[in-house]
This record gives structure tokens, sequence and C-alpha cells, in this order.
């Protein structure tokens, strides 16, 4: 790989400074028919390498995209993605098809008028109105999607955790018994209650603190999260989630996770993606990797940026309502 | 006009210019002195993505102290495409794209002798090199430069103790940055005044040239929207400086509860994209007005539907001030503000597409003249849709949420803004080249320049959407920490080495370009047969740009291919003939 850079190098060098030593006699600077020729041709070769390279790039690339989502939201979100991709790829096809077959076609040839063709009001009108209609549509269902995964209000026993980020790693906060989560402020950061949970709040006491992060499977998960520090953002790529976290105030996203970490992991897509990483790592000598959810932070944050995460574990809810009996509450960690 | 009898010095005539002409290529330099500290940290940078574990040289070579055996720290890293950001967008893509060719092409365009005040462009020119070199003295501060991203949110740039760039790095940046406004607004006020009152006898509106058009506006929109980031950057002076909270509340860092109060990082967004997002509309529109023209020229044919592509241009102008809330869907803003903006940002798509659309159209059945503007002209058309498009993406609220941030945004912009606008610079250059230095550039060299950086270039940005699509954040200083992205490695390394090879291929338009400002072919009055009054100056650069009178002006820029006409093209200083009817 590397030699193939320093070839790559030493071409472009050995061309530059070839270049340059015959230019000394500089005499070509307009281009001639023989020119428009040539360039033309070019550029007919040059489409048939863009349309090439994006194939390849989707058929190559497609391995190591996203598997499905793991959301009830992330479904819907699917699907206006591919949508919205569809439409974009024909788009881009028959212009850069356009683009390129007339810069080969209408090339210049000495002595040939072009067509003098200033204004149509009915082509300019078509592709005015036919984009506008077009992207109505697409901003009518985006909306529709959008506002659907915004507005958790009608959410049927929701389970409310919080997401609390401080530079580089996450914590969390499950509401407890009484579903409400207890007020808190940086202010009251003192050894154990490191979310500056306000201890006074009667809502606080049953509230769980935990550094992993379940997930009960079909009951719509609100997360509140805060920031202590600088802006961070919590993404959960699997879920098709993401909301920035603010010091300061409080911000919301909501999901329905819909598959379990062990669902996940038999997914046609999620094999294929980790046998490709486990191809790499075994070449490296690294041990192999089984696939989790995962939070990160996707807001540059500092020096560990790149290496603030926390694992999701996503499990049937019977199991999910076991574990988080047997964890400690704040009343019961402060003490 | 009383310098007009002045004898020149040389430092009036090459230092404290007030001639535009000789201001566009201080512009030009200074910016591609930039652009070259640009690209350059992106090679760094890039050498780290795809070989984060590697040491090298040439790291070990440059970034001293914030290096350890060749293997650059994760400070530096951010500081690296921070400043990347900012100097392409700013100092390149701004000052260096619209600097060079609103100076040199506004008043030749009009029929102006100079701006209207040829001693506030000098001014503007010289705030903007102080604004420079203020940026290059950042890089050598010993904390590093600023490194809280181009776009400086706080609390990460407020606060040293979160970052260390964020500490003396940061000052200078906001003191550059300072300076670069004044510097920009001064500037657009000139265009401003110029265009309304300078142009010669029967340069009506309606007869200006697209790049004319384009320069105007654009001005418009810096004057607009940049005072609103000065006011963000004095804010934000005062919260690190002065213990205000503008931006800051209820913070611990470092064991520590700081005392600000009340403010909200989320109104430091708002202010900064309500400049942040017309910029690029600052940066792309010059280039489209530079490609109109160059692809009308060099197909010789009339630019397609003259008034939409004005009407499109004002359309895009006044749509960029209301759409910098699509930047923020997941910054915690109230939804409903989400579902606004992302009706906004896609109808800006619709003079978005009647644009390419209008170039593609202008090429059809013309006779493509292959300059070498014309090619990057045609590269710029390319990018500009493979790029517009995945703004589909970006722009829908919903969309936005799982792709925000991550590679598929860079791959984004960098076609759309940055590939485009470059392209339309170079197009500008080769294109103008004759006018601002008397000689021709050398059309081999430029051949070579555009394939290798148009192949390198797709090379770099096509497979970087996929890298988005598999969720890899920007700014991650390595993606080893998850063995989740372990298969994009291998991207990566192709993205790096597609960038290195376009970052050399930009040492042939170096070499082509200085070398053809001492030993061009001499330029023609009008080489490349455009219609544009620029053309109707002598090659020599004289103060006052007409040796005698001012020419007038009979028809618009683009008749070229005209039926009943010799030639195929006819300057705009042509009376119509009897019974011509005017386009």
């Amino acid at each position: 790989m590397t030699a193939l850079l320093y070839i790559l190098l030493a071409i472009v060098v050995a061309v530059a400074i070839w270049q340059v030593a015959s230019i000394l006699n500089f005499k070509s600077a307009i281009a001639t028919e023989k020119d428009n020729n040539t360039q033309g041709i070019l550029f007919a070769i040059f489409g048939v390498f863009f349309y090439g390279l994006m194939i390849f790039s989707f058929v190559k690339y497609s391995v190591i995209l996203l598997p499905d989502a793991a959301s009830l939201e992330g479904e819907s979100y699917d699907t206006l993605y591919l949508v919205t991709m569809v439409l974009i790829l024909v788009v881009q096809a028959i212009t850069q098809f356009l683009l390129f077959y007339f810069a080969f076609k209408y090339r210049g040839i000495k002595g040939r008028k072009a067509l003098f063709y200033a204004d149509s009001h009915k082509l300019e009108l078509i592709w005015t109105v036919v984009p506008a209609v077009v992207l109505a549509g697409l901003v009518l269902y985006g909306l529709s999607v959008w506002v659907d995964v915004m507005d958790p209000s009608d959410a049927e026993n929701p389970l409310i955790v919080e997401v609390y980020a401080k530079q580089f790693s996450w914590e969390a906060r499950y509401a407890g018994e009484d579903n409400e989560l207890g007020l808190a402020n940086v202010r009251n950061i003192k050894g154990i209650n490191t979310m500056g949970v306000d201890m006074s709040d009667k809502n606080a006491l049953d509230d769980i603190p935990v550094r992993e992060l379940r997930l009960p499977k079909g009951r719509k998960v609100i997360f509140k999260f805060r920031s202590q520090d600088v802006l961070h953002s919590a993404y959960m790529p699997h879920f098709r989630a993401q909301m920035n976290c603010v010091p300061g105030m409080v911000t919301q996203f909501a999901f329905t996770p819909s598959l379990t970490t062990e669902e996940m992991r038999l997914n046609d897509k999620t094999i294929a993606k980790v046998d490709g990483i486990n191809k790499i790592r075994a070449e490296k000598g690294e041990d192999a990797y089984e696939f989790d959810y995962l939070l990160l932070c996707n807001k540059i944050c500092g020096s560990s940026h790149y290496n603030m995460q926390m694992k999701i574990i996503v499990e049937e809810a019977e199991d999910f309502n076991a574990w988080i009996k047997n964890q400690k509450t704040m009343a019961q960690v402060v003490q | 006009m009383s310098d007009h009898h002045h004898k020149e010095t040389y430092i009036t005539k090459y230092v404290f210019s007030t001639d535009h002409k000789m201001i566009s290529k201080q512009y030009l330099v200074t910016g591609i002195f930039m652009g070259i500290i640009g690209v350059f940290m992106s090679m760094l940078f890039r050498l780290q993505i795809a070989w984060p574990d590697r040491s090298f040289t040439i790291i070990e070579a440059f970034l001293g102290n914030h290096q350890d055996g060749g293997v650059m720290s994760p400070d530096i890293y951010l500081a690296l495409v921070t400043i990347h950001g900012t100097i392409m967008v700013f100092f390149v893509l701004t000052a260096g794209l619209s600097g060079t060719f609103s100076n040199l092409l506004i008043p030749l365009q009009i029929g102006a002798r100079d701006m209207a005040s040829g001693f506030l462009n000098m001014i503007s020119y010289w705030l903007f090199f102080l604004s420079s070199v203020i940026m290059v003295i950042s890089l050598f501060v010993e904390a590093g430069p600023a490194s809280a991203g181009w776009t400086i949110y706080p609390p990460l740039s407020a606060l040293p103790q979160a970052i260390p760039g964020s500490g003396l790095g940061m000052t200078l940046w906001l003191v550059s940055m300072a300076i670069f406004i004044a510097s920009s607004l001064i500037g657009a006020l000139n265009y401003i005044v110029t265009v309304l009152n300078l142009r010669t006898v029967g340069m009506k509106m309606t007869r200006l040239p697209l790049t004319i058009w384009a320069f105007f506006v654009t001005a418009i929109i810096g004057v607009v929207s940049f005072p609103v980031l000065l006011s963000a950057a004095l804010l934000l002076i005062f919260d690190r400086s002065f213990g205000t909270s503008f931006f800051l509340s209820d913070i611990f860092i470092q064991g520590e509860v700081l005392h600000y109060q009340g403010g909200s990082p989320v109104l430091f967004e708002h202010l900064f994209w309500f400049l942040g997002h017309p910029e690029v509309y600052i940066v792309i529109l010059p280039a489209m007005g530079i490609v109109s023209e160059i692809i009308a020229c060099n197909s010789r044919k009339p630019i397609f539907g003259y008034r939409a592509m004005i009407g499109s241009i004002i359309a895009i102008a006044f749509l960029s001030t209301i759409v910098w809330g699509h930047h923020m869907f997941v910054s915690g803003m109230n939804p409903f503000l989400g579902s606004v903006f992302t009706f906004t940002t896609l109808l800006i798509a619709i003079p978005s597409a009647v644009k390419a659309f209008n170039w593609i159209t202008t090429m059809w059945k013309g006779n493509i003249q292959m300059n070498t503007a014309m090619l990057f002209s045609i590269g710029f058309v390319s990018t500009f849709i493979s790029g517009g498009l995945t703004g589909l993406v970006l722009g829908d609220s919903a969309l936005d949420i799982n792709v925000h941030d991550t590679y598929f945004v860079v791959a984004h912009f960098h076609l759309v803004m940055g590939v485009s606008a470059i392209y339309g610079m170079f197009a500008g250059v080769y294109h103008w080249f004759p006018k601002m230095y008397g000689r021709m550039m050398n059309k081999t060299l430029g051949y070579w320049h555009f394939w290798i950086t148009v192949v390198a270039a797709y090379g770099v940005f096509f497979p970087m959407h996929f890298v988005g699509l598999a969720g890899l954040p920007r700014r991650y200083y390595a993606n080893t920490a998850f063995p989740l992205f372990d298969d994009v490695a291998d991207v990566n390394i192709v993205i790096t080495m597609f960038a290195i090879l376009g970052g050399a291929a930009q040492i042939i338009f170096l070499a082509n370009f200085f070398i053809s400002i001492y030993k061009g072919k001499k330029a023609t009055q009008n080489p490349w047969k455009a219609n544009t009054l620029e053309w109707t100056t002598p090659v020599e650069h004289i103060h006052g740009n007409w040796p005698g009178e001012i020419p007038a002006v009979h028809r618009w820029a683009y008749d070229y291919s005209k039926p009943g006409h010799e030639e195929d093209y006819v300057l705009q200083t042509t009376p119509l003939k009897d019974g011509e009817e005017e386009s």
C-alpha cells in the first residue's frame, strides 16, 4: 500500500517537473481543435470512470454500512432514507450523464457555429415546477417522520432514562419506581454523587445510577440528556438516534428498541459486517469482535472525544426488570 | 482619481496600492499562500486518519512538541482540522475567491475606473493580510492553536481547561476573525456601492454579466450576516475574558464548579450559523458567477435563462438567511423549529436545480472550447450536483438525525462548497490570468492539473459518504477505539491516498501559476473571444483601466453565436445593428 503511495507521488512529481521544463518555451495557451477533441473524449472516459466509481463503491462498501435499524422509529427512518436515496441516485445518474455527454458530443469544431438559444420559458417552468413538486412530497414525508420521532408525548408507560455526558465518559440514571427523575445540578456534585443529583428532592431517592445502559425491548424509552462540561452528542447509530448534550439545559430524544442485542447479532447484515471486521482483526492478530450496541460521542469535546463510549444492551422486558431490581438506588448509593 | 497624475513609487504601486487590479492580485497570492497551509494540514491529518499508529517523519518534522516519535497528539489533530476549516472557508474561499475576483472584475466588467473607494479597498486588503498573519502566528502558540472545530462552539472554545487550544490559541483565532470580518465588511460595502453607482453608460442591471450579479449579491449577504458572527465572537470574548455568561451555564470541570449561570451554548450556535450558513453561499455564489461566464464563453452560446439565473441568485441569497437551523436539528432546539428549517432548506434546492439545469442546457448544441477554465467549470457543475443532492438527506431533519456530524456531512459539504468553490476559483484564475498578469497560463499543465484533481477529488469524497453511513463520527483522532469501525480503516486508506494525489497535483498548478507570471506567452487583448468589457482594456495595466473614454454598452454580455453576426461573439460595446433585437 505504502509503496503504491510513493509510486503515485513519484509519478506526479515527475510529470510536474517534466512539464515545467517543457514550458520554459511557453507557447500553448488556448485550446485548439485537437485539444477540444482529446478533452471531449476524456470527459466521456471520465463519465465511465465516474459511474464505475459509484457502482464499485455501492457494491464494495455496502457491507460496512450500519445494519438494519434496531428501533421502531429507526425503521421508518430507513424507509425514508431509502426513498430519498433512490431519488438522489436517479437525478444524479441523469444529470451527470447529460453533463459529460454534452461535453463529449459538443466539443468544439472549427467553423461550426453554436446554436443561439438563450431562453425557453417552457423548459425553465418544467425544471422549476418538477423539483418543487418532488421536494414538496419529500418535505411532507420527512416532516411526518420527524414529528413522529420527536414527539413521544403519547407513549404509554415510557421508561425514563437520563444520559449524562462528561469529558470523556457517559453515565446514566433511571427514574426508578416513580418513573420521575429527581432534580439535578452540577453544583450538587460531590463524591460519589457524580451526576449532581439533588438529594433533597424526594423524586431523586429512588433514581438508579448506572455505568452501563440496559434497555427493554418493545417499550418506549425517553432519554433526558445532560452534560456537565462542554457540548457532547449522544449518538446511538443503530437506533437512528442522536441528540446533543448541552450544559445548562436538558435535551430529549425517544425511541422504542425493537431488536435485542442477541437478535441483532443474528441479523444477516450484522453477521456479514462482523465477519468482515473479524477477518481484518484476525489479520492484525487481534481478538474476535462480538457485536454490541453503542452510545458514542458525536460532538467535538476534547482530546479523548474519539474514545467516549458506553455499551448499550437491549434485552427482553422481563430480563431488564430483573436486572434493574438488583441495582442500587441513589439513596442507597449516597448513604 | 486624484492619484492619476502621481508618480507611482514601488510602495504605492505594489504594496499600498489603491488600484483594484493590484489589490485583486494581492488577494489572490495571499489566498494561495493560505491555501497551501490549509491543504498541507489536511494531508497531515489524513495521514493520521489512515494510519493512526504509524510514525511519519513529516509529522515529526512539522508538529514539533505536538507529536511523539512521529505520531501526532489528539489535541493537535483537532487543532489541524479546526485551522484547516477556518483557513479554507474564510481565508481561501471567501477572501481568496471573492476578494480576488470581485476586485478584479467589478470595475472592469461594469466599466468603472476603479472601486468607489480605492482607499477603503486598500484598507480591506491590509486588514485581511493582518488577520492572516495573526492566524498564522496562532499556529505557533505553545499550547497549540484553536482546536474546538471551525465552528468554535462554546463551552469547549471558552474553557482552556477543556482543551489546551482554547487558551491563547483561541484568543488569537477570535482576534484574527474579528479583523477578518472588518476587512470583509469594508470590501463588501465597496463592491455594493461600486456596482450600484459606477456602471458605465448603457450598463443596465439587466445587462450585467452574471459574475457581477453574483459578486453583488454575495456582498449583500456578507453585509447582512458577517456582523452577527462578529457579535458572537465579541460575546465569546466577554465570556472568556470578562466572566460574563452569554453562552455558558452550570459547568463542572476538573473537579470544580465554574461561576457561569444562565447562558446557553445553543444561542451561540444560532448566532454562528446565522453567518455560517450564508457563508457557504458567500463562498459558492462567486464561483457560480464565474462558472456561468466561463461556460457561456467557452460553449460559444448565450447563458441559458439569464433572467432565471439572476432570479435564482437572489432567491438563494434570500433563502440562505433563513435556513441556518438545519445545522442544529439535534442541538436541542425546539423540534418545531426543525420542521420550519427543513421546509426552507429544501426550498433552496429549487433555485439550485434551476441553475444546474441551465448550465447543462447552455452546453447543449454548443461549440465547446476545451480551455482549462472550461474543464474546471464542467467539474464545478459535476461536484455541485453530486454534493448538492446529498443535501436532500442532511436538510431533512428526520434523516439528519443519524448522519449529523458523521463523515457523510464532511463528504457532502466538501463536494458542494469546498471542491466546487475551489474549481470555480481555478476556473477564474485560468480564465482571467491574462487580464491579471498580461500573460497566459500553460494549457498542457492545466489539463494535467484538472484531470488529476478531478479524479482525486471524487476518489476522496465519494467513498467518504460510506464511511459516514457506517456511522463514523467526524473529528475522531482515531477510530481504533471501536472494533465496530475496523472495517472502515481500509476505506480511509484509499481516501488518504487520493487526498495525497490531489494535494500533490496542486504543485502543478503552483508551478504553472508562478512560472507563467514571468514566462507565460504574452496575452492578446481578448484571448478567449469574450463579450465582456474587461477584454476591451489594454493588456498592460493602466490606472483608470481605459486610456480614453470609458466605452458605452449597447447589449447584454451573452451574444455568442448570434445569427446575423460574422464572428461568434459580439462585444458588449458593439451597437445594435439596424433591426437587431436585444436578447
